[in-house]
C-alpha cells in the first residue's frame, strides 16, 4: 500500500516535473476557453435561450463538458503513452519489477499517479463555469455531476491508455493505439444507434453514452457504475499483460 | 560445515518462443563471494542476470535467495537483492537526490533511515556534489554511478550488476571495482562483464556462459596461469609418437606440424623433464618446449570459439 502510494507520488512528480503536463494543461485551457467564450457570446445573444435551456448550467453543461470529452480523447493517450512504453523503452520499469513491490501496487500506482494530473485538468476546467458565479445563479448540483462525469470519463481514457501502453515499448504506438482504441468506445455510441439487440448492447457498452446522464444532472449509481467496472478491467488487463510479460 | 548460500539458482531455463536463450542453469553464490559472468554476446548473461533479480520469472526452475523462493515470496526476497540492469532505470526529469528518494521508498527503508541511505548511497558512488542535479543532464558514466547508488541503496545481501563499468572513465572504473570489493566482502556479488580484465581484478570466482548454458564454473585462481593441461614442444627432426606417448603423464599427442607437437597431460603431473631427457637420449633435437598456462582468456577463447564451429554445423546440417 505505501509502494503504490510512493509510486504515485513519484508518477505524479515525474509528470509535473515535464514540459509535457504543463503544455497539456495550457492546450487544453486554451482551447476550452475559447469554446467558453463563444458559447457564452451565443447564449447572450440569443433571445431565445433563456427559455430553451433551463439555465446557464445545463447550456454550458452540454457545449464545454461535451467539447471537453474530445479534447480529453486526444490528450489523454499522450499522457498514458509514458507510464510504461516508455518506461520500458529507457529501462526504469526494471527498478519498479525489481522492487519488492507487486505488479498491481505497479499499475495502481501509475493509474493513481496519472489521476492526479485528471484531477488538475478537471479543476482547471471547473473554475471556467464557476466563475459565472459572480453575475447569476448557477445550478452547482448539475456542474458538480457534470464534472464528476469528466473525472470518471477521464480515469476511464487514463485505464484503457495504460493497458494499451502496457502492450508497447513505442511511446507513438501506444499513443496512437490509445486514441485508437478510445475512438473506437467513442464509435460504439454511433452503432448504438441502430436497432436491434446489437445495436443496443454496443449503445450499452459506449463510453460517452454514460456521460450523458451526468451532463445533464442525472446523478445514477448505474452509470458511475460502468466507469467503474471500465477502469477496474482495464488495470486488470494492463497486470496480466505485465504478467506475461514477466514470465 | 559449509555457509548457507546467498543465493541459488537450479535448473534456471528460459524460453522465448522457439529461441532457448537459457538453458537448465545452476549456480550458487555465498557470501563473500564475487562472481563474474563472462560469455560472448548473446550468450544469455542478461537474461539470466534477469531471472535472477526476479524481474523475469523462468520457463523453468527456480531461485531462492537466502532460502527465499523469488517465485513464491517475491516481495521477502526482493528485499535482499540490488539490480543493476544493463540500462540504468533512471528518470531523467528527477534530480539524482530526488531519484534516490523515491528508490529508498520503492525500497521500504524505514521513514528516518531514508536520508542516511541516500546520503550513504551518493557517497560511496561519488554523487554528493551532483545530488541537485537533473539526472538526465549528467554523463553517461555519472548515470551509470546513479545504477550503482540505487542497486546498493538498501544494502541488500546480493547485489546483481549488468555490466557495471560500461561508460565509465578510467578513474571511475577504478573506484567502481573498489567498491564492489568492498561490497562483496561482507555480501554476495554477481557482475557480469566482457571485459576479462576487470573480471581478473575483481572476482573471487568466474562463470562461462555460452549459448545459454553454464560452461566453467572454477575459483578465478585455477584459471589464473597456476595450472596447465598442454605442453608444447618443437624438435628439429622427426620424432617417434609411440615412444612419446609411453613417457608417464603424458595424455594424448596433437601433432601441429612434422615436427612441433602439443602434448595433453594428465591433471597434475609435469612430465615436461621427461620429454626433454627423452629427446636427447634419442637425439630428436629439442627446439622448443613449454607448458601453455590456462589463461582467464584462453580459457573464455576456447570455450567460446566453439560457438562459431557450433554455429557452422548447425548452418550446415540445415543445409543438408
Amino acid at each position: 500500500m505505501t509502494i503504490m502510494l510512493s509510486i504515485a507520488r513519484n508518477e505524479a512528480r515525474r509528470i509535473f516535473v515535464s514540459p509535457l503536463a504543463w503544455t497539456v494543461l495550457a492546450v487544453l485551457q486554451a482551447i476550452l476557453g475559447i469554446v467558453f467564450l463563444l458559447l457564452l457570446i451565443e447564449y447572450a445573444q440569443d433571445a431565445d435561450s433563456e427559455r430553451r435551456y433551463t439555465g446557464v448550467a445545463d447550456y454550458i453543461g452540454n457545449g464545454l463538458y461535451g467539447f471537453a470529452t474530445l479534447v480529453l480523447l486526444m490528450i489523454v493517450p499522450l499522457l498514458t503513452m509514458r507510464a510504461f512504453a516508455e518506461d520500458r523503452r529507457s529501462g526504469s520499469l526494471q527498478l519498479l519489477l525489481a522492487a519488492p513491490a507487486s505488479l498491481v501496487d505497479i499499475v495502481l500506482g501509475k493509474f493513481l499517479g496519472l489521476t492526479v494530473f485528471t484531477f488538475a485538468a478537471i479543476a482547471l476546467i471547473a473554475v471556467m463555469p464557476l466563475m459565472l458565479l459572480v453575475g447569476t445563479e448557477l445550478d452547482l448540483g448539475r456542474i458538480a455531476a457534470g464534472l464528476l462525469g469528466l473525472a470518471l470519463l477521464m480515469m476511464a481514457f487514463t485505464a484503457a491508455g495504460l493497458f494499451v501502453s502496457a502492450l508497447t515499448r513505442e511511446p507513438t504506438i501506444a499513443a496512437v493505439g490509445g486514441f485508437g482504441l478510445l475512438l473506437g468506445f467513442w464509435l460504439m455510441q454511433v452503432l448504438g444507434s441502430q436497432s436491434g439487440p446489437v445495436g443496443e448492447m454496443l449503445g450499452y457498452l459506449a463510453l460517452t453514452g454514460h456521460f450523458e446522464n451526468l451532463k445533464r444532472g442525472v446523478f445514477s449509481s448505474a452509470d458511475v457504475a460502468y466507469y467503474l467496472l471500465f477502469i477496474g478491467v482495464f488495470l486488470w488487463l494492463t497486470v496480466l499483460r505485465l504478467d506475461s510479460e514477466r514470465g | 560445515m559449509t555457509p548457507p548460500n546467498l543465493l541459488d539458482a537450479h535448473g534456471l531455463s528460459c524460453r522465448y518462443g522457439p529461441h532457448q536463450a537459457v538453458n537448465d542453469l545452476n549456480l550458487s553464490l555465498k557470501k563473500g563471494e564475487i562472481l563474474g559472468l563472462l560469455g560472448a554476446n548473446g550468450a544469455g548473461k542478461s537474461t539470466t542476470m534477469k531471472m535472477l533479480a526476479g524481474v523475469l520469472a523462468p520457463s523453468d526452475g527456480h531461485v531462492t535467495v537466502n532460502g527465499i523462493s523469488l517465485v513464491e515470496n517475491p516481495k521477502a526476497a526482493k528485499q535482499q537483492l540490488g539490480y543493476l540492469p544493463e540500462q540504468p532505470p533512471l528518470y531523467p526529469e528527477l534530480t539524482v537526490v530526488e531519484y534516490l528518494r523515491f528508490c529508498s521508498e520503492l525500497r521500504e527503508i524505514p521513514h528516518k533511515a531514508r536520508t542516511d541511505a541516500v546520503n550513504r548511497a551518493m557517497a560511496e558512488c561519488d554523487l554528493q556534489s551532483l545530488s541537485k542535479r537533473l539526472i538526465g543532464n549528467l554523463s553517461k558514466g555519472y548515470q551509470q554511478r546513479c545504477g550503482i547508488a540505487q542497486a546498493i541503496l538498501h544494502q541488500p545481501a546480493i547485489v546483481i550488476l549488468d555490466e557495471p563499468t560500461v561508460g565509465l572513465d578510467p578513474i571511475q572504473i577504478r573506484g567502481i571495482r573498489r567498491l564492489i570489493r568492498t561490497l562483496g566482502s561482507e555480501r554476495g556479488i554477481v557482475l557480469s562483464s566482457h571485459i576479462l580484465a576487470e573480471v581478473q581484478t575483481v572476482c573471487s570466482r568466474v562463470v562461462i556462459m555460452r549459448q545459454g548454458r553454464l560452461v566453467y564454473d572454477e575459483p578465478l585462481s585455477v584459471a589464473d596461469g597456476k595450472g596447465f593441461n598442454t605442453v608444447l614442444v618443437a624438435f628439429a627432426r622427426t620424432p617417434d609418437l609411440d615412444e612419446l606417448a609411453a613417457i608417464q603423464g603424458i595424455d594424448g599427442i596433437t601433432a601441429l606440424d612434422d615436427r612441433r607437437l602439443r602434448i595433453a597431460v594428465v591433471s597434475g603431473e609435469d612430465p615436461r623433464a621427461a620429454i626433454a631427457d627423452t629427446a636427447v637420449a634419442r637425439g630428436w633435437g629439442l627446439n622448443e618446449l613449454h607448458a601453455e598456462f590456462r589463461t582467464l582468456e584462453d580459457v573464455f577463447v576456447r570455450l567460446t570459439a566453439r560457438d562459431d564451429d557450433a554455429l557452422t554445423d548447425q548452418t550446415t546440417g540445415t543445409a543438408a
